[in-house]
């Protein structure tokens, strides 16, 4: 399971169902230990809270047994060991392995060397499947559908990893339209928005939120790094332009745009928007385990429930 | 070969003739062949000849040598409309195009510095998906970077 174009819209469904119904385990408190006879490797190569303690909760939700090293032990292990070998010592000792890395492709070259399927939990700048599952999940279950929306997805565009799998995600649906809303520094690389064009996406970039707000009916927001900009006050012009404020929302936004955000978020969403209806980020966040429950459901113990 | 073409050079022997080179990319091949001239191998080299196909070309000929499956396929990724002659006895005993490999393992390098495939002590060979032969377009199957005729030109230029 290495990138979200691995998927047909046949198995995210498929996924999206399992998910619906891990869902209602979980407000039930009735969660059967599928999964007690199995060890789960979490290799976090690349620190990542969030996305770590969001597959360690469902694996345990299940039942299942966690290994892991420490972010100290990961710096060791990245110094003095080869990824290919610590990839080898993990599939010995679990039934499914969890990898992060810094390093683009990572996770592919770690599924050639195991036995063991291996998640990708993000790899380098471009694939986050999970992530993107999740973000896909989630405008269905707000939404009761993925098709015919109007989408803006906005932010860094370049190095967002977590835009692009979405991006990439969305092309096993049929968005009505697509906008890419970024600064001129920012702007998707020309390769993926060359995949995203062949594979059938409509897409517009701009640089501007506020001409097409109102057709809005996603608003996925990521963050704008101060790091990626040569020049600081380029950074400081560009920031305040893309906040989303709750003044803003009500003034332009339909009523029942929803927001996501893979989050963490600093502050390119002020803090009153969160107490609107608008808010859907952490909904999202929340919707990660079960959605994650389903996904070590199917690959370890295939469809059948 | 035509008869004008035969005014360059005298034919060989036994070895191998390639033609429809790329106008300036001879030299290349013979770099990528590991052919600097120390080998004492008998080398002729046609450079912008005219060429119904190309409009110019280059000829490579050498003396002594055979090419084994690696050359060619090196070969076949910067002069991807090359055909290969294997002389024997100042016959044409064998002729066949180049064809790039539909993936092509070990031979050029990722361009992009984050690619596992360049994470030093790995035991990870480069590997690349064929996604257009003319000009020649590869795609790392690790991190999707593409990369171009141009860039493996100055690749397999610069690494030898
Ligand atoms: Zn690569």
């Amino acid at each position: 399971m290495i990138s979200i174009l691995d998927f047909t819209r046949d198995d995210l469904e498929k996924l999206f169902e399992e998910t619906d119904n891990m869902r209602k385990r979980l407000d039930e408190g009735n969660v059967p230990k599928i999964l007690s006879n199995s060890i789960i490797a979490l290799a976090f190569f690349e620190p990542s809270t969030r996305t770590r303690m969001s597959f360690e909760t469902a694996a345990k939700r299940l039942g299942a047994n966690t290994i892991s090293f420490t972010s100290e032990e990961a710096i060791s292990v990245s110094k003095g060991e080869s990824f290919a070998d610590t990839i080898r010592m993990l599939d010995g000792y679990s039934d499914l392995i969890i990898v992060r890395h810094k390093y683009e492709g990572a996770a592919l070259f770690a599924a050639e060397i195991a036995k063991a399927p291996v998640i990708n939990a993000g790899d380098g700048k471009q694939h986050h499947p999970t992530q993107a599952m999740l973000d896909l999940y989630t405008i269905r279950y707000l939404k009761g559908t993925v098709d015919d929306l109007v989408i803006g997805v906005l932010g860094d565009l370049k190095y967002g990893r977590a835009a692009a799998s979405f991006l990439l995600g969305l092309t096993h649906f049929r968005p009505r339209r697509i906008y890419l809303i970024s600064p001129q520094e920012l702007k998707l690389r020309p390769e993926i928005k060359e995949l995203l064009m062949e594979r059938g996406l409509n897409i517009k970039e701009l640089n501007s939120l506020v001409d097409v707000l109102p057709e809005l009916d996603i608003l996925y927001v990521t963050r704008i790094q101060k790091e990626r900009f040569p020049d600081l006050r380029e950074y400081e012009k560009v920031k305040g332009s893309y906040r989303i404020s709750s003044k803003l929302l009500f003034s332009l936004a339909k009523k029942d745009l929803k927001i996501l955000h893979p989050l963490p978020r600093v502050d390119e969403i002020s803090y009153d928007v969160d107490s609107t209806s608008f808010a859907a980020y952490f909904t999202q966040a929340r919707l990660g385990v079960p959605l994650r429950m389903a996904l070590l459901k199917l690959i370890l113990l295939g469809g059948e429930s | 070969m035509n008869a004008r073409e035969g005014l360059y050079v005298r034919k060989i022997k036994n070895g191998t003739v390639i033609d429809h080179i790329p106008a300036g990319r001879a030299l290349t091949v013979l770099r990528i062949l590991g052919i600097s001239g120390k080998e004492g191998l008998r080398v002729a080299i046609v450079m912008n000849v005219e060429s119904s196909r190309l409009g110019l070309k280059d000829i490579v000929k050498i003396e002594g040598k055979y090419l084994n499956e690696e050359d060619v396929n090196k070969i076949s990724l910067i002069a991807p409309l090359a055909t290969v002659n294997v002389i024997k006895d100042y016959e044409v005993v064998k002729k066949f195009k180049v064809k790039p490999p539909k993936i092509v393992e070990g031979i050029i390098r990722c361009p992009n510095p984050t690619c596992i495939s360049r994470k030093s002590r790995e035991p990870i060979k480069p590997k690349f998906r064929l996604v257009s032969t003319n000009p020649i377009k590869l795609q790392c199957i690790y991190c999707g970077s593409i990369i171009s005729e141009n860039e493996i030109v100055e690749q397999l230029t610069s690494l030898r």
